[in-house]
């Protein structure tokens, strides 16, 4: 597929790495060469150094025939203009990055009409989500929902020895009497796809798939907290700060959001509801934190725009005993390094939006043979989540699950039936149209049967 | 810098030369050179074995590749291709010399066409083929064939590309490498069979029409008749004078017609100035050996087949130009700094170098008499970036040195002058015949081994463009303390 991605921000860079990856034909433009250039050594992609809502340099990078123009440069606007532009002039699909909170009201919908867009990105947006998911199921590192919401994938930290360490993994299910399955174990650097003879240990990281009610049930039995956070920090009044206090706070929880400028204070407090409490004090002072009662806090969330201080102060957080700390970490390999200090819960926009995107354009490939539903990253991005609908072409409708030869690192991870969740075991089949939830570790799967080696 | 995946990237080389070492053995095969084709599958043996124990001893867990990383393995990769290359000469005992052999597969590599061998016309067909061949695969270069066939993991081969490719600004024509390596060996093939046919047509025998053919792509100049291509009929010096200019153009603008971009293409500056330039100086020449052949038509022919021959690097001949006036030779010995155009198989400066400098130039006088004035430099309608300009006259500098350098290093040798500059001006530009001794009908067999180990060493320079050499012998690159 042709994509042309405008912009080479931290965003653009991350979409143009994964879609490069994924083997499309990705054309980059950017206003500064020393950007472009810089892009297009790393991966595997043209570069076209120029305005994108320049007509000139947009023919030039092929607008006509690009399945997908992706505009992510700093200002809305432009981005707006640009998929405008782009869309008249014969680009398939359009994606703009639209993130200020005056566009993403009840108007998003009318704004994405006249322009023809196919998807407004909106990262800040999508993290706010993504970490208000979280503070819901504290439990939970992530999780990610799959059709109809029937079926769960949960990532999950083995803190302490529990009735999932040190057994088969082909014993614990009749042994715990819940439904689950365990569909990938990050140990170190590396991750497993685990064949029924691994055994768990403690401080491995985990990926599970069960239907929502068993994940609770699971948890339980587990002895694992599962209680919703209900008082939550928040340090950094910036856009994903105001977001996720808006959704905390109309769900009924006590916010308490500290924001250093004075200015941006009291604009978050005209903004947001009554019930938030808005702190102008630096955050990065730790006894700002104590004082403002961080030992009380169900969970403390780091949204500074510095990814160091985010780190240092979370620690600080876990150190004082806050049940969740969620940090925001942009650059890539600083995530590493927070995850080898002990930070499990990490949320990196940049990643968040980049994952939105590669999704939309492997759906958009689903109408150019590929057949993937939905897509999810998992493990740090070591490994992948696939929803795929089982068609009539299938080599293996009707095999029994153990008899068919699956390829390494491959696992399917669930089956949904009418609307059924279904943790398949060795005797399952799958059927026509059934969808299914593969795991998998490296490799390219465009069509369930690619699995099978 | 990461050595294991320099070693095995020269390894994959190394292993596809083995493979390439085979066609040469089929055509000596062919011709029932049973000796000959011996010496090839000694020698693809010889290239197969490191090649197979350096990719799988050194298969590298970081695939991280940077610039240096990129120089390293382009540099390494040339030395050993030649190193190994020159093993069918020297079993062969066509070239008794180890050295000399070595001389002329650089030379073929680097497609510079200069030769040591006395009598062309004893040598084996496979050993000719070879020669030829050798042209070929440099001309665009091993290591984007390479991109082109072995899929890739990385992104970052781009490193690769920029050090082989000519040209002050490699970029790509389609997003992915592969497909970008790909078209060019595309249009290359293309273009190399389209000659050999016509060469078929107008009477050419079908060995000679393949090598001569192979010889113009890549802008070598191997011929295998001792007056080169003097002895075929006008219709074919026509042919190849022709073919060897459309080699001498960058492949992109063939990209640009594939497409239908034809605006595009013939907006291209660097095109026609190199296409002016070829007229000019045909019109010169032709004037001024009129008196020597008596006749308009010949005057025009040998004028316009030796100028084509020495911009596009070719060095092929039908008239020995050592005999023209002394206004034709001077403008023919200019001509060889010149060169084709960025992005062909040519070598020498590059017509779009001369055209960064010479505005260069002309920006810098405007600023002196306005001295407030702010210039900006523009080809073909866009700025070219600061670090551009940079490099180009920092690599002007440099091949100006070099050629000093490879001139002084070589004047002992009792020829004079004339012979001594124009061998290194030919040499280090990839072009292949002098002057004097070294003319179109003499050849470098009377240099001394010293000499053609700096010769060689110019050749490369020349093709790989002075800085990948430079930088890949750079000390500080191979010092990694944390092994």
């Amino acid at each position: 597929m042709k994509v042309i991605v405008v912009g080479c921000g931290k965003i653009g860079t991350t979409v143009v790495s994964s879609l490069a990856e994924e083997g499309h034909d990705v054309v980059v433009i950017d206003t500064d060469p020393k950007v472009v250039e810089n892009v297009t050594n790393i991966h595997d992609a043209m570069g076209v150094c120029g305005s994108g809502t320049d007509c000139k340099t947009l023919k030039e990078a092929g607008i006509e025939n690009c399945d997908l123009l992706v505009a992510v440069t700093d200002l809305d606007e432009l981005n707006m203009l640009c998929c405008y532009i782009g869309k008249n002039l014969g680009a398939g699909h359009t994606i703009a990055r639209i993130r200020r909170p005056e566009y993403n009201t009840e108007n998003i919908g009318f704004l994405r009409q006249q322009l023809d867009l196919s998807l407004s990105l909106n990262p800040e947006m999508l993290a706010a989500r993504e970490m208000f998911n979280i503070l819901r199921f504290p439990y939970a590192l992530k999780i990610e929902t799959f059709s109809g919401k029937s079926f769960e994938i949960v990532e999950i930290v083995l803190k302490e020895e529990s009735a999932l360490t040190g057994v088969k993994l082909m014993d614990i299910r009749s042994r715990l009497k819940q439904n689950f399955l365990v569909v990938a174990v990050q140990r170190g650097d590396e991750v497993f796809i685990p064949g029924g003879d691994f055994v768990l240990r403690k401080g491995d990281r985990i990926g599970l798939t069960a239907s929502p009610v068993e994940v609770q049930n699971l948890m339980k039995a587990l002895g694992i907290e599962s209680k919703q956070a209900r008082n939550v920090m928040i340090l950094g009044g910036s856009r994903i700060g105001y977001y996720l206090a808006r959704l905390l706070v109309s769900v009924g929880n006590t916010v308490r959001l500290i924001e250093r400028d004075q200015n941006r204070a009291e604009e978050l407090v005209s903004l947001l509801p009554n019930r938030t409490v808005v702190i102008n004090d630096d955050g990065a002072q730790q006894e700002v934190l104590v004082e403002e009662g961080l030992n009380s806090a169900d969970a403390f969330v780091a949204l500074t725009g510095m990814d160091e201080q985010n780190i240092l102060l979370s620690i600080f957080a876990a150190v004082n005993k806050v049940p969740k700390v969620i940090t925001k970490v942009n650059r890539q390999e600083l995530i590493g390094m927070a995850d080898k200090l002990g930070l499990d819960c990490i949320i990196s926009p940049r990643r968040i939006a980049a994952d939105v995107v590669v999704r939309y354009a492997r759906a958009l490939e689903n109408s150019q043979g590929s057949n993937v539903e939905t897509m999810y990253n998992i493990m740090d991005n070591k490994a992948e989540v696939l929803e795929f609908n089982a068609g009539g072409d299938f080599p293996g409708i009707g095999v029994p699950l153990k008899k068919l030869r699956l390829r390494k690192n491959v696992l399917i991870g669930g089956i949904i039936r009418d609307r059924k969740a279904l943790i398949p075991s060795g005797d399952d089949k799958i059927l026509q149209g059934d969808r299914v939830i593969v795991v998998a570790a490296g490799g390219r799967h465009n069509d369930l049967s690619d699995i099978l080696s | 810098m990461n050595r294991r995946m320099v070693i095995y990237r020269v390894g994959q080389i190394l292993e596809l030369e083995a493979a390439l070492l085979l066609i040469p053995l089929a055509v000596a095969a062919i011709y029932f050179e049973w000796k000959i084709v011996i010496c090839f599958v000694v020698s693809a043996a010889a290239a197969l074995v490191p090649g197979v124990l350096m990719r799988l001893i050194f298969k590298p867990d970081n695939q991280m590749m940077y610039a240096k990383e990129g120089f390293s393995i382009v540099t390494l990769a040339w030395i050993l291709l030649s190193v190994f290359g020159a093993l069918p000469f020297f079993l062969s005992r066509e070239i008794p010399n180890y050295i000399d052999a070595f001389f002329e597969t650089v030379s073929g590599f680097t497609t510079t066409g200069a030769s040591l061998v006395p009598d062309v016309e004893r040598l084996s067909h496979g050993i000719l083929f070879w020669r030829s061949f050798t042209h070929w695969i440099g001309g665009m270069g091993i290591l984007v064939l390479i991109m082109a066939i072995v899929p890739t993991d990385s992104g970052r081969s781009m490193h690769i590309m920029r050090a082989e490719m000519p040209g002050p600004v490699v970029g790509k024509l389609v997003p992915k490498l592969k497909d970008t390596a790909k078209i060019l060996y595309f249009i290359y093939i293309a273009l190399t069979i389209l000659e050999t046919v016509i060469l078929l047509i107008g009477g050419m025998p079908l060995f000679d029409s393949i090598v001569h053919a192979l010889g113009t792509a890549g802008t070598g100049g191997y011929g295998i008749k001792g007056d080169s291509i003097g002895g075929y009929n006008h219709f074919l010096q026509w042919v190849i004078a022709v073919f060897m200019v459309l080699f001498g153009i960058n492949f992109n603008l063939y990209y640009l017609l594939i497409m239908k971009k034809f605006n595009a293409a013939l907006k291209n500056t660097e095109l026609w100035l190199f296409l002016g330039m070829i007229v000019v100086s045909t019109t010169v020449i032709t004037a001024d050996i009129f008196k020597v052949y008596g006749n308009f038509g010949d005057s025009l022919r040998n004028s316009f087949f030796q100028v084509t021959s020495i911009m596009s690097t070719t060095g092929y001949s039908t008239a020995d130009f050592d005999k023209w006036p002394v206004l034709s030779k001077d403008l023919i010995f200019v001509l060889m700094f010149v060169g084709g155009c960025a992005g062909s198989t040519a070598g020498g400066l590059k017509i779009s170098r001369i055209l960064i400098m010479a505005k260069t130039v002309i920006n810098d006088i405007r600023q002196q008499l306005h001295p407030r004035s702010v210039t900006s430099l523009k080809i073909d309608g866009k700025p070219v970036d600061k670090n551009t300009i940079h490099r180009v006259s920092t690599y002007f500098l440099l091949y100006i040195f070099i050629i000093v350098a490879v001139f002084l290093l070589i004047s002992f040798e009792p020829f004079g002058f004339e012979t001594n500059l124009s061998a290194a001006v030919s040499c280090f530009n990839n072009v292949g015949p002098g002057f004097a001794v070294v003319g179109p009908a003499g050849n470098y067999s009377a240099y001394s081994d010293f000499s053609t180990i700096i010769l060689s060493i110019a050749m490369l320079l020349g093709r790989l463009e002075i800085f990948p050499l430079i930088l890949a012998f750079n000390p500080s690159n191979w010092v990694n303390k944390n092994k």
